[in-house]
């Protein structure tokens, strides 16, 4: 593999200590929030990592921002190993990799004005010393947002915003950086239904404009096709599936991807089609299911589930996935 | 809107007034009956002495006196009643003549009130230093040796009676040479002022200990706690994302948002604190306001302690003013309305 991405996982691990099997054993327990995963990403390319609630990834989204240490694995960015960093070159890097948070209503320190939040970036990393320069950088990003006339906003506090304008202001504070890869945390997934179109629009848009790169975590594969390239399909801390936006869409080949496929809502009720409903609970990321991970819940499972752990099956040139059906 | 917050505090000083005036004329006892009490006094001195007092006047309209409730005439001028005198003089500044002293209790007070706030003044900043020093530290390093350290001592220096803490360093002060009552040691102001100055920091530092401990430790608990909660949002995450380093996160963004509480609780403890004051004054034989209430107890001092409840009221609403006002300046969602 010659092939240089642009940014590269290899193998990525979290785990966390939870606790002790029982009062009398030594080794402590751990929660396998992220276990194994590896993707890459090219410039400018929008990938969507998709799965639902505690399968690893808000977890591995703060791995990439170097905001926990991973327990094992390899991020390579631009050539270059960004794993174990020390604080100072983490903090060159921070300019190059933004963050757009989940929650806009906890993600902005109340006390700020909306000039002071999206200043506040080009103040730590010591970007255009002048002021006349900050401020029109800051009135640039805001307008990228979607946040005009700037002006009006610029000395409000976020409680006087609504939910759809903080997130702009989120996402304009990691813009005021011109950041090369965007990292969205299910950024729309606290806002009305009406507003996340506008927001998800927003992203689409500046990854044309700005040429960004785009990771966007999201539990929901409805508003994925929308402007991802590609989709990776993460259970329990690995990713099943990944490949490109239509591939995942009109041919999903893991029985997790199919079953949360059927589950998105058609517009038009005559096609309605056979819905597969998951049995059961996540399984619990501390005792991991032997064998395929899936196979608890799997309505296709096999005797063969329960023992092997499935590898990765290459179906096309970008279509993976990871299932002991496939062969 | 600044005003009518005002207007509120006014209103309320009103209330206290009232209620105040009230309160000493249902208890029992006169300066002629309880202040000296000498078998040979006549009844016309006694007479003299209600007179000197003006307390022959009715309470006010309707009522002769509230202790026993004797029911007078209801045509007498308003004007000429005991209520009304007293507030037409409180306008002037008069809050009338001490029982015990004979001396204005304006005069009185002023000179104690000022010892207290020197004294409340030198321990509250001092508590609020150090408890938000501690507290940022604690928090900082949790759950470590230094974390459980802080967070013991704070729950002890916290839950130490006020009079027994102030009582062994008494016993300390003595040990150690520092003088442990009053203010000045006697024949002190014939010196130059800066030895006056220096003996009064030797005079001031138990007291002020005392003060400061039992405060620190309240403070620093509520700062760690409150700044564990900061730390625990998002925006602080936020703010490492940005490549803000540990420091400037404390400084620009947890540092603000956790005394909120804090400037809370200061607040209600400026209320409370007369009354750790009474016992620190009254165990350090510090000559401030706390101690002259003690003392005017027992000598049923009436006028003192009716000026020195009413200062004291002022002092809480004041601060509680000042509380709202710094809130709605560290927190831009709270609006002072």
């Amino acid at each position: 593999m010659s092939q240089e991405y642009f940014l590269e996982v290899r193998g990525l691990k979290k785990y966390f200590e939870a606790d002790r099997a029982s009062l009398f054993s030594r080794e402590p327990r751990f929660v396998h929030a992220v276990d194994d995963v590896s993707f890459n990403l090219n410039r400018g390319e929008v990938i969507a990592l998709v799965g639902e609630s505690g399968c690893g990834k808000s977890t591995l989204s703060l791995l990439l921002m170097g905001l926990e240490d991973p327990t094992a694995g390899s991020i390579m960015f631009d050539g270059r190993d960004i794993t174990h960093l020390n604080d100072h070159e983490r903090k060159s890097l921070r300019r190059k990799i933004q963050m757009v948070f989940q929650d806009p209503y906890e993600s902005l320190n109340p006390t700020q004005t909306i000039e002071e939040i999206i200043n506040e970036p080009l103040l730590v990393h010591g970007i255009a010393k002048d002021k006349k320069e900050r401020s029109g950088r800051v009135i640039k990003a805001m307008e990228d947002a979607g946040l005009k006339p700037a002006e009006v906003y610029l000395n409000r506090f976020p409680h006087e915003l609504s939910g759809g304008q903080r997130q702009r202001v989120v996402i304009a504070a990691a813009l005021v950086l011109e950041p090369e890869i965007l990292l969205a945390d299910e950024p729309v997934s606290m806002l009305d239904v009406s507003i996340r179109a506008e927001i998800i629009n927003l992203l689409a848009e500046l990854r044309i404009t700005r040429q960004i790169a785009v990771i966007f975590i999201t539990h929901d594969l409805g508003s994925v096709g929308f402007f991802a390239d590609r989709v990776a399909v993460m259970y329990l801390g690995r990713i099943v599936e990944i490949g490109a936006v239509l591939e995942i869409l009109e041919s999903p080949q893991h029985p997790y991807t199919k079953a949360l496929l059927s589950v998105i809502p058609v517009p038009n009720p005559r096609l309605r089609h056979e819905r597969i409903i998951l049995q059961g609970e996540t399984p619990n990321p501390i005792d991991l299911p032997t064998g395929c991970r899936f196979h608890p819940r799997c309505p296709l499972a096999m005797d063969a589930c329960t023992s092997n752990d499935p590898p990765f099956i290459t179906l096309s040139k970008t279509h993976q996935a990871a299932c002991l059906l496939l062969k | 809107m600044l005003l009518k917050r005002l207007g509120w505090a006014l209103f309320t000083i009103l209330f206290v007034v009232i209620l105040n005036f009230f309160l000493f004329r249902i208890l029992p006892g006169d300066p002629a009956r309880q202040g000296i009490r000498d078998p040979r006094l006549s009844l016309e001195t006694i007479n003299a002495i209600r007179v000197r007092f003006g307390l022959d006047k009715p309470v006010i309209n309707c009522f002769e006196t509230l202790n026993p409730i004797k029911i007078g005439s209801c045509g007498v001028n308003p004007l000429d009643t005991q209520f009304f005198i007293y507030v037409g003089n409180l306008l002037k500044g008069d809050m009338g003549t001490s029982f015990y002293y004979n001396r204005p209790v304006e005069e009185v007070l002023g000179e104690r009130l000022w010892n207290t706030i020197l004294l409340i003044g030198a321990g509250q900043i001092l508590a609020i230093l150090l408890g938000v020093i501690f507290g940022l530290f604690a928090a900082w390093k949790v759950r470590t040796a230094l974390d459980y350290t802080a967070l013991i001592s704070g729950l002890v220096a916290w839950s130490l009676p006020t009079f027994w803490l102030a009582i062994i360093l008494l016993f300390w002060g003595t040990n150690m040479g520092l003088p442990i009552g009053g203010k000045a040691t006697p024949g002190m102001s014939s010196y130059p002022f800066m030895d006056q100055l220096g003996d009064l920091f030797q005079h001031l530092f138990l007291p002020t200990l005392a003060y400061t401990i039992i405060y620190m430790g309240e403070y620093m608990l509520i700062m760690r706690s409150s700044l564990l909660d900061v730390l625990a949002e998002d925006y602080i995450m936020a703010a490492k994302a940005k490549g803000l380093s540990t420091f400037q996160i404390l400084k620009d963004h947890a540092l603000k948002n956790s005394m909120l509480p804090l400037v809370t609780i200061i607040a209600i403890n400026l209320g409370f604190t007369v009354a750790g004051v009474i016992q620190i004054e009254t165990v350090f034989s510090w000559p401030g306001l706390g101690g002259a209430i003690f003392e005017s107890v027992g000598r049923k001092d009436y006028p003192l302690l009716q000026g020195a409840f009413l200062l004291i009221a002022i002092c809480v609403i004041l601060a509680n003013l000042i509380a709202d006002l710094t809130y709605s300046y560290l927190d831009p969602r709270v609006q002072v309305d």
